[in-house]
This record gives C-alpha cells, structure tokens and sequence, in this order.
C-alpha cells in the first residue's frame, strides 16, 4: 500500500490571548485504499485537523505531505489543479449543497474538476446510481431530498471528481440512526473501489469502527492512540480510549448505564501507538 | 398513572401529523419515545404542553391529575406550565438566557411561580444547582450560560424546569448537543430524579442506546404514530413490529445489529441498493 498522505508534528493555533492550540502536534499517515477513523470529542481537534489537510488553515508547525507534495494554505485563487485530488465531503448536506442548482449540475462540477486533470469521470446519472439514486434525480433540486439521501449527492459529487483522497469530516452525524451505518459503509466501499483513501472523521465510535482500518483517538488536539481498529475497540489500551468507549450506551436493553468520567478527569497524554 | 394521552391528533393546515397517539407517563418512570427526524415524537412532547404551533388542530385528549388539559383555559394552562409540567430542551445554549445570570434565570422563575421573597429564592436555588450538581452554586448564580461547558449548561436547565417540584417531566433529545461522556452524567442525574422526585419523565430522542440505558418503557413512533410500546428489555430484544426490529438491525450493538462491514453491505443489499 502506497503512503498518500503524510501529516508530522501539526500544530494549528487559532488567535486569541493566549492563542489557543486547536491541533497540538499530530502525526497521521492514509495510504492508497485505506480507511482511517479520526475520533474524538467536540473541541478535540478533529475537524482542524481536516481542515489544515486540504488547506483550509494554514498550520502554525509541521508539515502535510499529499503525494510528494506540500499542501499550501488555500489563497484567494482556487485551489491548485492537482489538490482537487482531495473531495471532502461535510457534516451538513443543507449547507454543502448549492440550493439553487439541480442536481445533476453539481455533480458536473466534479466530473469536471477531473476531466481538468484528464483523468476520465463517469455522467452524473452514473454516481447518482452508485449512491443508491434514481437517475432523474439529476434533475431535481436540493430541498427535493431527505438529509439522508441529500448526504448520498454530497458524496457523489465528492467522488465524481475522482479523488484520491475522499475526507469525511462528520459525516453520517446529521443523519438519522438507521441510515448512519449504510451511508458509512458506502462511502468506504466507493472510496476503496476506487483506489482512493478515506479519512473518516466522528465522534461517533460504534460505527467507525464498522468501517475503518485504522483508528486514532483524539484528544486535546493530539492523538494518544492509534492503530487497527479491530485492537482499540477490543482492547482499548490508553485511559481516555477507554472512558470515551464505556461512555458509549449499547442499545441492547439491558438497562446498562454508560460510565461518566470523573468530573475533573485528566487523561496522559502520552500516546498508545500500535 | 400521572399522565395520560389518548388518541392525540394534531394537525397544521389540511395535513394530520399525529394520528392518534396513546402514552401514559408514571411517576418515576421514564417513558421512552424514539422516532427518526419528522416522525412526531417532538410534537408529541410539545402537545403535552399544549405548545403547538398557531392554528394547529388538535383533537383526543391529554388527562393530568383528573384535568383535561387540551380544553384548559390559557389561565390555567399557563398555571400549570413550569410547575407541575416543565420541560428541557434539547440546545442548552439557546434555552438559557445569554445576558442574564443563572441566579436571575432561576430565582425570577421561583419568585414568579413559588411567590418566594428574595433570600428564599436565593436559597432555594442553591439548593437546585447542587441537585444537578454544580460545582459551587453560590458562586455559580453569579456566573452567565456562557461561562459554562455544555453539560453543565444542560443541567441548569435541568435545574430550571426541576425549581417548582414539577410532576412531569418533558425531555426533548436533552443529551444529542453533548458528547457521550457528558452526556453519560446527564443520564445517571435524569435516572436519579426520576427515581427520587417520584418525577414522571417522558424522555424523547433518535438515540435508542440513550432509551437503553435509562428508559423504563419504550414507545417507537413512526408518521405519526406509535407502532410499538413495552417494557425496555422487551422492545429491545424481542420487537413485536418490523419497524423496531428493522431500526434495531441498523444499529451497531444492537441484539440483531450490525456487527461487522458485511453485516452492513448486507442490510445495504436488502434494501435494494
């Protein structure tokens, strides 16, 4: 598996006096047709570390590395050609959408994003399928849609321009319970049929783990563990991977009451690599 | 029971919304009501409040303590609202009042409906905070919503709807803003009101792990109306409508859930993707 991303020792601050440290020194790789779960509390990091991976942010130190080549701060031109290599798709489908564009229009945008780097696309109608809907949708609006299958466009416009690297920045969270399972599983199953990465990004654990390779747990903008899946949901080694997943209500009826951390917990933030 | 609705209809314009919804909430039970986004387990809530948008129609009947409150006159129903039937919603930072101090937000509301002077009420709200347990409360009432994180904002909320000993209790999706480990401290306080206030709750939410961990019974709604309602472990493990029992098979850790990637291509597979 070849690396595609690299990201070493990232920091973001944001200002403020003192400024505030949003990512404190994260090191993360994703390879070619690898899923990776970044997971974390509101406030830990994670959607910063998102967006410093596409250039959204600029970093404060160290460095993200996309194929051999730096990742610069977005300015106020569009984006370099090759960075369109990366599609993120977002946590609000309402939002990321354009109201006003059909359908099929938007997701031209990225057949086009790809033909520009002569790389071939598929039509619309053709992603539309691949997400589970009906071609004439291609002809309708936004509204026209529920949230979850508004997410199933966002994410075929995502892949219509053929990325490399798909991030998921929240994904599944604005959908309802029964279609976050399904909408994960098709976005990991489309990213690695085509070869791409996936940064899948979620406070929501029980099912990244469904789909993810490797995990890494955030917290206080560092990761303190990482490594396959399978391991940290079955054996969570660093103390707050452990609190976060005890904190976790299974839905099994059993009347089990998740565990509260203690009110003032610190956790090391030494990390578990493995 | 303490509470009783039956054959709740509600509808705005020509289009019915609940179809006659039947719950009963009992003191110191939390009634469960689960649904996905626009199947009328909010609007149920709303109506036991009878805070429904204008022009609604309403129909069938909510009964409290012998009183039917969908015919009450707004006098009485105002009366009763805060007191004896108080709710939490589910954004803490927009319930709360940004520019007035917590000891404001909660002493305003017992001085209004208890008729308390200004120490007792001062008193008395210490006391409510540390029932939710706020660190402090005496130097807490001095303090703004914004200088509070999340869960604890949602616990003076708590606080607020508990300050007149109210009977029922109305919570709408009160955990879904917080994160599962705050949200794990909000739930223990709701099991232990429940349980010692002898306060009934009707608990609402998308989150079936949630009614899990604290519901004493479970109502499912689905357009409009409640497909199944029992006992938590029986929902649970042993659903009498395919409706719960498909919403259950969706759902990692459930008993029939999905386990793994393929359990998921599966269930992808037979809905025929």
């Amino acid at each position: 598996m070849s690396e595609l991303l690299r990201v070493d020792g990232l920091r973001v601050a944001y200002p403020g006096r003192p400024p505030v440290l949003a990512v404190d020194g994260v090191d993360l790789t994703v390879g070619a047709g690898q899923v990776v779960g970044l997971v974390g509390e509101s406030g830990c990091g994670k959607s910063t570390v998102a967006r410093a991976l596409c250039g959204l942010v600029a970093p404060a130190a160290g460095s993200v590395v996309f194929d051999g080549m730096p990742v610069p701060p977005l300015g106020l031109r569009r984006r370099p050609l090759a960075l369109t290599r990366i599609q993120l798709v977002f946590q609000d489908p309402y939002a990321s959408l354009h109201p006003r564009r059909p359908v099929g229009a938007q997701l031209g945008d990225g057949v086009r994003a790809a033909a520009a780097r002569g790389v071939s696309s598929d039509e619309p109608a053709r992603w539309l399928d691949r997400v589970g809907l009906a071609a004439d949708a291609a002809r309708r609006f936004p509204h026209e849609f529920s949230g979850g299958q508004r997410q199933r466009i966002a994410i075929a416009r995502a892949l219509a321009a053929r990325p490399d690297l798909l991030i998921g920045d929240e994904p599944i969270s604005a959908l309802d319970a029964s279609t976050q399972a399904v909408v994960a599983a098709l976005m990991r199953d489309l990213a690695v049929d085509s070869g791409a990465g996936l940064l899948f990004i979620s406070h929501d654990l029980s099912v990244v783990r469904l789909i993810a390779d490797r995990l890494a747990v955030m917290y206080r903008g560092r990761i303190v563990e990482s490594g396959p899946a399978r391991d940290i949901w079955a054996d969570p080694q660093h103390p707050y991977t452990r609190s976060l997943l005890a904190a976790v209500p299974v839905p099994d009826g059993s009347g089990t009451m998740p565990a509260p951390p203690a009110d003032d917990a610190e956790y090391p933030l030494e990390p578990v690599l493995r | 029971m303490t509470l009783e609705i039956s054959g709740l209809t509600v509808s705005i314009g020509s289009s019915e919304i609940l179809h006659g919804v039947d719950l009963r909430l009992a003191a110191g039970q939390i009634q469960g009501l689960a649904g996905e986004s626009g199947s009328g387990k909010t609007m149920t809530g709303l109506a036991v409040l009878v805070l429904l948008p204008t022009g609604a129609g309403v129909g069938g009947s909510i009964r409290y303590a012998g009183r039917e409150l969908l015919t009450l006159a707004p006098r009485d129903r105002n009366a009763l609202r805060g007191t004896e039937i108080a709710m939490v919603f589910q954004d803490p930072s927009t319930s709360l009042h940004p520019m007035l101090s917590i000891g404001a937000q909660l002493t305003d509301h017992l001085r209004h409906h208890l008729r308390l002077d200004r120490s007792a009420a001062r008193t008395r709200a210490e006391e409510l905070l540390d029932r939710v347990k706020i660190p402090d409360p005496a130097h807490a009432l001095r303090r703004f919503p914004h200088q509070f994180s999340g869960g604890q904002r949602q616990r003076i909320a708590i606080a607020i709807a508990l300050a007149c000993a109210p009977k029922v209790l109305i919570a709408d999706e009160p955990t879904t803003a917080l994160d599962v480990t705050v949200q794990a401290g909000v739930l223990h306080l709701l099991r232990e009101l429940a349980t010692e206030m002898g306060l009934a709750v009707l608990l609402v939410t998308h989150d079936l792990g949630v009614l899990s961990a604290v519901a004493d019974r479970v109502a499912v709604m689905r357009g409009g109306e409640v497909v199944e309602e029992g006992g938590r472990a029986q929902v649970f493990t042993a659903p009498a409508h395919p409706y719960t029992a498909a919403l259950l098979a969706s759902l990692p850790g459930a008993a029939h859930g999905v386990r793994s990637l393929e359990d998921v291509r599966a269930l992808r597979e037979a809905a025929g993707e």
